[in-house]
C-alpha cells in the first residue's frame, strides 16, 4: 500500500474525496481506519457478531447497537474464480473472515494456480482510482 | 386429476424473432413485443388496462411505453428485479385480476445489448454510488461470469461437481436449439466441445454462458371469464413465487438460490409436487445456475445435480425433465440481458402443444418457469411460476 500522509503535511485524506465514501458518511471511520491499515467490522453489541458490509443496524439479529470493531484480519478463502479473460488475469474471491462473515474481495501476491478453498488468507489495502483504500487479501 | 381454480390465464405470448436489431429503438421493439402477444390473444392494445414492465423499459419505468402505445389503464407496475422481473409481474398481473383491479394486463421486454455494443459479459457494470453495495464490490471488479465462477467452484467444492457434468446442460440446450430456427446457436455441441473452450472465468468456459442478444417479448395476462373467450388454449397460472434472496449480512450460502423459497410458495399454491411437473423452463445464465436451481426445486438432491443433468434429463423425449426446449438462453435468446420472460413463453408453448414437434413434450399439463434477477452472492431476486393447461 502507499504511504499514508505524513503529519508535517496538510493534506486532504485520499478518501475524502471519493464519491463511493462520501456518498456514505456513516461508513467514514471504515475508510479512515483503512487508509492507516486497520481493517474495521461493524459489530452488534446484542448477538455479538459481525456483519457485513457494514450497516446502521444488525442484519441478524435488527438491533441498532452497531459498533466499530477492528478485525484481525485473518481469514480463509471461501471460494474464487480467476478471471482469465481479464489482462493481466485476476483473482475474484468470496474471503471468510475469523469474525465470521463472507466477504467479496480479490486475491493478491500468489500464482493463481495454487490457490485451494480453505486456505489461510490475511488482510492487506490497496488504493481505488478514487482514492479510498479496501481490503484485499494475500497468503498468510 | 383435480380442477384447480386460477386466478388468471395466460392468453398471449410472443417471443420476437430477431436477435439483432441496430435498425430499430428499444421503444420500438417494446411495442413490436406487445403487438405479437396481443394478436396472439387476439385482443388489441384498446382491451389493455393492466401495464407491466421493468428496468429495461425506455425511462426506466411504465410512463413512457404507456404513453407511446397510449394505453387506458387501471392498473400499473414497474418492478423491477432485474431477468426474472416478467415472472414476477405474471404474479402480480394474477393478484390484480383476481382483486378486479385490471383484466388485461400486458408485460413487455425488450432490449438490444448487441447492437449497443456489449461484446462480452466479463465487463464490470458500472454503478453508481447510490447502489449501498457498490462502494464494497465495484474495486474488485466482480463481474457477472466471476460471481458464478465463485458459485461454480465453491460447488465443486462442497459437492465434486465437475465441469463436464455442467457441460451436459448445454448440451441439453443445444440438442433442442437445432430446431429453433429463430435460435442464434444452433449447432449441437458435445461435452468435449464445452469442456475445451475457453475458461472465462475459472472453472466456467465459453460455453457455460449465456448469448447476448437484442430482441424481446410480451405476456398478456387475463381474467378467466375473458380467457374462455378467446380461441386460444387455456393456460392458467396456478403456483407462484417471489423472493429476494439477500446476502444475509455477510452469512451468505452461495450454492442456494432464491428457488428454495419460491419453489415452497409456487407448489405449495399449486397444491402439486415436482412430480407433476412435465416441462421446466429454468434461467441458465450460466450452466451452475440451472444445476443449483434443479437442486434447489427438489428434483434432485442438494449436491447430486451434476449426476442428474450429466444422465441426459434434461433432454426432451429422453430424460426425466425436459427443460428449456427453446434452446434457453445458452443457445436461443437473452434479450436485454434478461431471461425471464423467455422462459415463461417456451413454458405457454409447451403447455398449447406449439413447441418445435422434435421437442414437444406429450400431454404436456403442467410446466414451471422459475429464474433469478439481478447478481447471486450480493442479494438475488427469484420467482418461481407453476402453469396448467386446462
Amino acid at each position: 500500500m502507499t504511504t499514508p500522509s505524513t503529519p508535517d503535511q496538510i493534506q486532504v485524506p485520499s478518501y475524502a474525496t471519493d464519491p463511493f465514501a462520501t456518498s456514505y458518511p456513516e461508513t467514514l471511520p471504515f475508510w479512515e481506519a483503512a487508509a492507516q491499515g486497520r481493517f474495521l467490522l461493524k459489530t452488534c453489541n446484542h448477538c455479538k457478531k459481525a456483519h457485513w458490509y457494514p450497516r446502521i443496524v444488525c442484519p441478524l439479529c435488527s438491533s441498532t447497537e452497531v459498533d466499530w470493531k477492528q478485525a484481525s484480519g485473518r481469514a480463509t478463502l471461501y471460494s474464487f474464480s480467476v478471471m482469465e479473460k481479464a489482462d493481466p488475469p485476476f483473482a475474484l474471491a468470496y474471503v471468510e473472515l475469523e469474525e465470521g462473515p463472507i466477504i467479496t474481495s480479490n486475491i493478491v501476491g500468489t500464482d493463481f494456480k495454487t490457490l485451494r478453498i480453505g486456505q489461510a488468507l490475511s488482510v492487506d489495502f490497496k488504493q481505488t482510482p478514487e482514492g479510498r483504500f479496501v481490503p484485499i487479501f494475500k497468503p498468510a | 386429476m383435480m380442477t384447480r381454480k386460477a386466478k388468471a390465464y395466460i392468453a398471449g405470448a410472443y417471443e420476437h424473432p430477431t436477435r439483432y436489431a441496430p435498425d430499430k429503438s428499444v421503444t420500438q421493439l417494446h411495442a413490436e413485443c406487445a403487438l405479437g402477444a396481443l394478436k396472439d390473444a387476439g385482443l388489441s392494445l384498446q382491451d389493455v388496462d393492466g401495464f407491466f414492465c421493468a428496468g429495461d423499459a425506455p425511462g426506466g419505468g411504465p410512463i413512457s411505453l404507456v404513453e407511446y402505445l397510449n394505453l387506458k389503464l387501471t392498473w400499473m407496475d414497474g418492478t423491477e428485479l432485474g431477468g426474472c422481473s416478467y415472472m414476477i409481474h405474471v404474479r402480480h398481473a394474477a393478484q390484480a385480476i383476481a382483486e378486479g383491479k385490471c383484466k388485461v394486463a400486458l408485460i413487455t421486454l425488450a432490449g438490444k445489448p448487441k447492437s449497443m455494443g456489449m461484446a462480452t459479459g466479463t465487463a464490470p457494470r458500472s454503478l453508481g454510488p447510490d447502489r449501498p453495495e457498490t462502494p464494497w464490490d465495484l474495486p474488485y471488479r466482480s463481474t457477472i461470469a466471476g460471481v458464478y465462477g465463485m458459485l461454480a467452484q465453491r460447488h465443486m467444492h462442497e459437492f465434486g461437481t465437475t465441469s463436464a457434468q455442467l457441460a451436459a446442460i448445454k448440451v441439453a440446450a443445444s440438442t433442442h436449439a437445432q430446431y429453433n430456427e429463430n435460435a442464434l446457436l444452433r449447432k449441437v455441441v458435445s461435452i468435449e466441445d464445452v469442456v475445451n473452450s475457453p475458461i472465462i472465468s475459472s472453472p466456467l468456459h465459453r460455453l457455460d454462458c449465456c448469448v447476448i442478444t437484442d430482441g424481446g417479448g410480451a405476456l398478456i395476462v387475463t381474467s378467466p371469464e375473458i380467457a374462455k373467450t378467446l380461441k386460444r388454449p387455456l393456460v392458467k397460472i396456478i403456483g407462484t413465487g417471489e423472493t429476494i434472496n439477500t446476502s444475509n449480512g455477510g452469512y451468505i450460502r452461495p450454492t442456494e438460490t432464491g428457488a428454495i423459497e419460491t419453489g415452497k410458495q409456487a407448489f405449495s399454491e399449486a397444491g402439486l409436487t415436482i412430480n407433476d411437473v412435465k416441462y421446466a423452463s429454468i434461467y441458465d445464465n450460466f450452466t451452475i445456475m440451472v444445476l443449483m436451481q434443479l437442486e434447489d426445486l427438489g428434483f434432485c438432491k442438494k449436491g447430486q445435480g451434476g449426476a442428474f443433468v450429466a444422465e441426459g434429463n434434461l433432454i426432451s423425449g429422453k430424460g426425466k425433465l425436459p427443460w428449456n426446449t427453446d434452446g434457453g438462453g445458452l443457445c436461443n435468446n437473452h434479450p436485454s440481458n434478461r431471461g425471464g420472460m423467455t422462459k415463461m413463453i417456451e413454458a405457454v408453448r409447451q403447455l398449447r402443444g406449439e413447441a418445435h414437434p422434435a421437442v414437444q413434450v406429450k400431454n404436456c399439463d403442467i410446466a414451471l418457469a422459475c429464474g433469478p434477477g439481478l447478481v447471486l452472492g450480493v442479494g438475488h431476486a427469484h420467482s418461481t411460476i407453476i402453469l396448467e393447461r386446462e
